[in-house]
């Protein structure tokens, strides 16, 4: 209990809601440049997330006559609570944050899967046709993305290298022992299963992010925005940061595992930032350059070649590539 | 309806627009995108169109109300949270223009939403078809009455 106050502070302030939130609304923004600059327009100014935020917390709560009040209300704060958590290990293993392991791999997988179970129950409790077919179709979508993903992040956890003459494993689900692993034998994407894991990984984050062409639960253009179809005010809020959130968590996961987290050296941290906004980059542009594919197709997609190449990558681990 | 907090402040920062085609010719829709295309780019003003009314905070109304038309303009109306605006896109939603008259109207749109609620704020856009530098202007205009 006498460390009760230390992980408050990471929860709340640095690495959790605070800086996460900023972070969010700082990528959200970057996002919609990008798409801007991608489309030729010059787009909104930096400070566009915050008020969109600003404007949904003044907002009326609609609650539709047909929905399920509590859990229509609750989800959207599950969902960020989650998102924040999960950023909150993420950071503090990234950034090497004393206090030792606050959670290993399989606590930030899960934690990343409740922002996406939310949004199913929002949907499913708001009532609405069309959340309902949104809630569907995203039910699908994780069931899709998940496997691959955990056998992606695995990639990293089966790593083992020759190093001076040792074999160095990294048989470790603890964030920071990864981190740890990569400092002595080198980054795990510089190997082939590396490069495939990584691809992997980053389709999933794409279609656990919700964007083109993984968008099918919320297409404004067919269902309105499914799952967030009856949403307003405060709770639509919470799932907009909720998702800016996430936008910062998951390229930062990604770098953590796969390219080493912030180096020992001197210019880690900006290395890491660099990495964390290449991925992100091409995460927008792929979102950009790409129509939405059916949600039968998506599945068909991510169990079919995407587990396919996790599964290879899984096997070169596995032989030292 | 002029608010000086901070979410009123935020809320002339991020107008989010959804756009009800009210059966008119499909002319004004036309403009309505235009706004959002590369020349006018109205994100620059954090304006975005929204796939549900729930998450609006204004409304694009084009074209006459048709008798079919009037229950789920004022249904889509009153889904709309608090605060809410509309913009009327074009002569024939202002005042129905070449449809005055016709028997297959219900009247013009705010007519038609002052039924279910008479104190909304509406702004005018007249024109066959409003050109998008018109129709920024009304935004304009309305959020300074929000």
């Amino acid at each position: 209990m006498e460390r009760l106050g230390e992980w408050l502070f990471f929860y709340l302030v640095f690495p959790g809601a605070a800086f996460a939130v900023a972070a969010g609304l700082a990528m959200s923004w970057l996002d919609r440049k990008v798409t801007a600059l991608v489309q030729w327009r010059r787009g909104p100014g930096a400070s566009q997330p915050f008020w969109d935020v600003v404007k949904l917390l003044g907002k009326e709560v609609v609650v539709p006559a047909q929905a399920w009040t509590a859990g229509f209300l609750a989800l959207p704060f599950v969902a960020l609570a989650a998102a924040t958590l999960a950023a909150t290990l993420t950071w503090h293993a990234a950034l090497r944050l004393p206090g030792g392991t606050l959670g290993d791999l399989i606590v930030v997988v899960y934690l990343l899967a409740i922002p996406s179970l939310a949004l199913i129950l929002g949907g499913a409790a708001s009532g609405n046709p069309l959340g309902a077919v949104g809630s569907s179709r995203d039910m699908k979508l994780v069931l899709g993305y998940e496997l691959p993903l955990v056998i992606a992040l695995l990639v990293a956890v089966f790593q083992h290298r020759m190093v001076g003459g040792q074999d160095v494993t990294a048989a470790t689900l603890s964030l920071a022992g990864i981190v740890g692993f990569q400092d002595v034998a080198g980054a795990v994407l510089y190997r082939p299963s590396g490069v495939l894991a990584l691809l992997v990984a980053l389709l999933c984050c794409h279609a656990k992010l919700g964007f083109v062409p993984f968008d099918q639960a919320e297409a404004d253009t067919e269902i309105a925005e499914g799952v967030l179809v009856e949403y307003s005010g405060p709770p639509l809020a919470m799932f907009k940061l909720t998702q800016a959130v996430l936008l910062a968590t998951l390229p930062a996961l990604l770098v953590t595992v796969f390219w080493g987290g912030v180096g020992a050296t001197t210019g880690g941290l900006a290395a890491f930032a660099g990495k964390v906004l290449l991925l992100l980059v091409l995460i927008v542009l792929v979102k950009n350059t790409n129509p939405r594919v059916r949600i039968d197709q998506a599945l068909r997609f991510f169990w079919g070649p995407v587990t396919g190449t996790a599964l290879v990558a899984l096997l070169l681990a596995g032989v030292g590539w | 309806m002029a608010s000086a907090s901070i979410f009123g402040r935020a809320l002339r920062r991020s107008p989010w627009v959804f756009h009800v085609g009210t059966s008119g010719c499909n002319n004004c829709d036309i403009e309505i995108a235009d706004c959002l295309t590369p020349r006018f780019d109205v994100e620059r003003f954090g304006i975005r169109l929204v796939g549900s009314p729930r998450h609006a905070d204004v409304m694009l109304i084009s074209g006459p109300v048709s008798t079919a038309c009037r229950t789920a303009l004022q249904q889509a109306w009153l889904e709309m949270p608090r605060p809410r605006a509309a913009v009327m896109v074009g002569v024939c939603a202002c005042s129905m223009g070449g449809y005055r008259d016709a028997y297959s109207v219900a009247g013009p749109a705010d007519v038609v939403i002052r039924e279910v609620d008479p104190d909304a704020t509406f702004v005018y856009v007249p024109g066959c078809p409003p050109k998008p530098e018109t129709i920024i202007a009304g935004l304009v205009k309305l959020l300074g009455e929000m």
